[in-house]
């Protein structure tokens, strides 16, 4: 575990961000050039898509201090290690599929066994890449972060999280995976939220159902269990952006008030979420769980709005999923 | 002056250090280690501004050991120079010992970052001395790799990122020992022309005899007046060299010395093998 130390920043006023629909990616942008005024140690790092993850916007501010590394992303990983060795703090950025998949062998030698100070946040995570296609979404990323010894792992759920994880990961000492997505997203998270390392969002409780989620899957989540309580079952949602270290004891709670429990990302059912509440809960207060994901299977092309629909990852699947486990 | 006669005492010292260990661990890399201890010793005793009181002195000259099978190199220059009691040599790859098989910065002062997974240390070093250039550091970054090293492609993406920014407070040094554990760089996977590829990558390059002391220290200091472009020196060196038995031999890669072997070693290193 890092320790927290004060990088000299505080929180802006991030308010601005507050109820906006948007992209987590351009949150990060414009985050991003705040934290750049604030700490003359926060440089970034991109592989030719600094258009696309918007760390552009750093880079026309504080050219001195952004790092194009050209399409090489184990470089830039590496690269990144060392100028946190040297004292900078390092946000390195590509698509999720690249920085986590090209550099995973670069990520657990030097940056985590190095407990190099590197903050990895990576656009473009899941299906909703759309029309590109399978190479380019990120269905793993979460998975493969998580396993990785001193990594810490973030999914925020609307651009006013994200803004604020970008944050909390400038002051926090140590490896920090943060995953994004292209496409815009409704605000969930309410205006007094302050984010916390490991620490859930739980909006309510509900008796029969508890749907935990991360990403944009948390505005699927809030939607179902509308309609959900509307009928009668007692649902509950939680905002678990923190995938790793896990909130246990919000998990614990939860698992004693469910008959049944629903994990819902934007990720493969393997590995990700689903996996990790899975685990503690069969470990410590067996309930039923049930995940909804992406069911081991690469994606395709497609609008994202499409594609969620094609996989599954919507209010209807949720609602449809737990009134079928219900009966059971 | 220089002092090259106390930098070739040195070097003895610290082979005589590797062996010991090498045997008393059982295992370890041999041949490597070994190679590089005349361009380590310069490297500690000369050439870096470092501090073993204050390892993490903000404006130290840092080293990366991007081989770092050659461990016991790296674990001998730290304790001869005072960031460890030598005692700990002994230790090397037991259990609970800071002196793992593969150097780890989180366990061992004086080592700047962990390595061990081949092609990771160039841009690493890059990353280092970019940061201190912001920083407005005086301090350089040395890179040792090793030759098969070369074959990993990162080493091309850093090489090519220090070129592009221009980095001229970093120098590498490439072991140049011509071995690999499975045989002959050149008929595993040839690697050669080293100098003309660094070249085409717009780095400057020496190419010195790695066992010349006085030879390595000059192109230290060489190294240290290039500017607008990275440095590199190819380092031409025998693997085992010191010890006439591990000599060009690559079977002795990845293999320590046993009793028998040590008290050859020894008495050819000078050493009597009592304390």
């Amino acid at each position: 575990m890092g320790k927290t130390e004060s990088c000299g920043c505080v929180l802006p006023n991030s308010t601005e961000l507050y109820g906006k629909e948007m992209a987590t990616r351009d949150a990060y942008g414009i985050t991003l050039v705040d934290l750049g005024k604030k700490d003359s140690r926060v440089v970034v790092l991109d592989a030719d898509l600094s258009c696309s993850t918007k760390t552009a916007k750093f880079a026309k501010s504080f050219p001195e201090r952004f790092f194009n590394m050209g399409i090489s992303e184990q470089d830039m990983i590496g690269t990144a290690a060392g100028l946190a060795l040297a004292g900078m703090i390092p946000f390195a950025s590509t698509f999720a599929i690249f920085a986590t998949g090209r550099a995973w062998e670069q990520i657990r030698q030097t940056v985590c066994y190095s407990n190099a100070n590197v903050k990895i946040v990576a656009t473009h995570g899941g299906i909703t890449v759309g029309e590109d296609g399978a190479t380019h979404q990120a269905l793993e990323d979460v998975a493969i972060m998580r396993v990785i010894p001193e990594m810490t792992v973030i999914v925020p759920a609307d651009a006013y999280e994200t803004s604020q994880s970008i944050y909390f990961a400038a002051n926090y000492y140590g490896p920090v995976y943060i995953r994004l997505g292209r496409a815009k997203v409704a605000p969930v998270m309410p205006e007094n939220y302050k984010f916390q390392l490991g620490k859930a969002h739980i909006f309510n409780f509900g008796k029969d159902v508890n749907i935990i989620a991360n990403g944009l899957m948390v505005s699927e989540a809030l939607k179902a269990a509308e309609i959900l309580n509307k009928e009668g079952i007692s649902t509950g949602v939680a905002n678990f952006s923190t995938v790793k270290p896990l909130d246990e004891k919000a998990l614990l709670k939860i698992a004693k008030s469910s008959r049944l429990i629903l994990t819902a990302e934007e990720h493969s059912i393997i590995g990700g979420l689903g996996s990790a509440v899975s685990e503690f809960i069969s470990e410590n207060y067996p309930v039923t769980v049930k995940r909804i994901g992406i069911r081991d299977s690469f994606g395709c092309s497609g609008s994202w709005k499409e594609l969620l629909k094609f996989y599954g990852l919507t209010s209807e699947n949720i609602i449809n999923t737990a009134k079928k486990y219900l009966k059971e | 002056m220089v002092d090259i006669e106390n930098l070739k005492e040195k070097s003895r010292q610290v082979r005589i250090e590797i062996v010991k260990m090498l045997a008393q661990a059982g295992s370890g890399h041999t041949g490597g280690s070994l190679s590089s201890a005349d361009i380590v010793t310069a490297l500690f005793f000369y050439k870096m501004r470092h501090n073993p009181e204050d390892p993490k002195w903000k404006d130290r000259d840092r080293f990366v050991l991007s081989k770092g099978h050659a461990a016991p190199v790296l674990y001998t220059a730290l304790a001869l120079s005072g960031y460890f009691d030598k005692s700990l040599l002994g230790s090397l790859r037991k259990i609970d010992s800071p002196l793992q098989g593969h150097p780890c910065c989180k366990l061992l002062s004086g080592v700047e970052v962990s390595t061990g997974s081949l092609g990771q240390g160039l841009s690493v070093a890059n990353g280092m001395a970019l940061g201190l250039r912001l920083a407005g550091s005086p301090a350089r970054v040395y890179c040792l790799l090793g030759d098969g090293e070369i074959q990993e492609g990162q080493v091309w993406e850093a090489a090519m990122t220090a070129s592009h920014y221009k980095i001229d407070n970093i120098c590498a040094i490439i072991d140049h020992n011509r071995l690999q554990i499975d045989g002959n760089c050149s008929e595993v996977m040839n690697i050669e022309p080293i100098e003309k590829k660094f070249e085409a990558f717009g780095w400057n390059v020496f190419t010195i005899d790695g066992h010349n002391m006085q030879e390595i220290v000059e192109a230290l200091d060489m190294a240290e007046k290039i500017k607008g472009k990275p440095t590199v020196i190819v380092a031409n060196t025998i693997k085992g060299k010191g010890v006439s038995i591990f000599e060009g031999k690559v079977q002795y890669h990845g293999v320590a010395p046993n009793q028998e072997e040590l008290e050859i070693a020894l008495k050819e290193l000078g050493e009597d093998g009592k304390n």
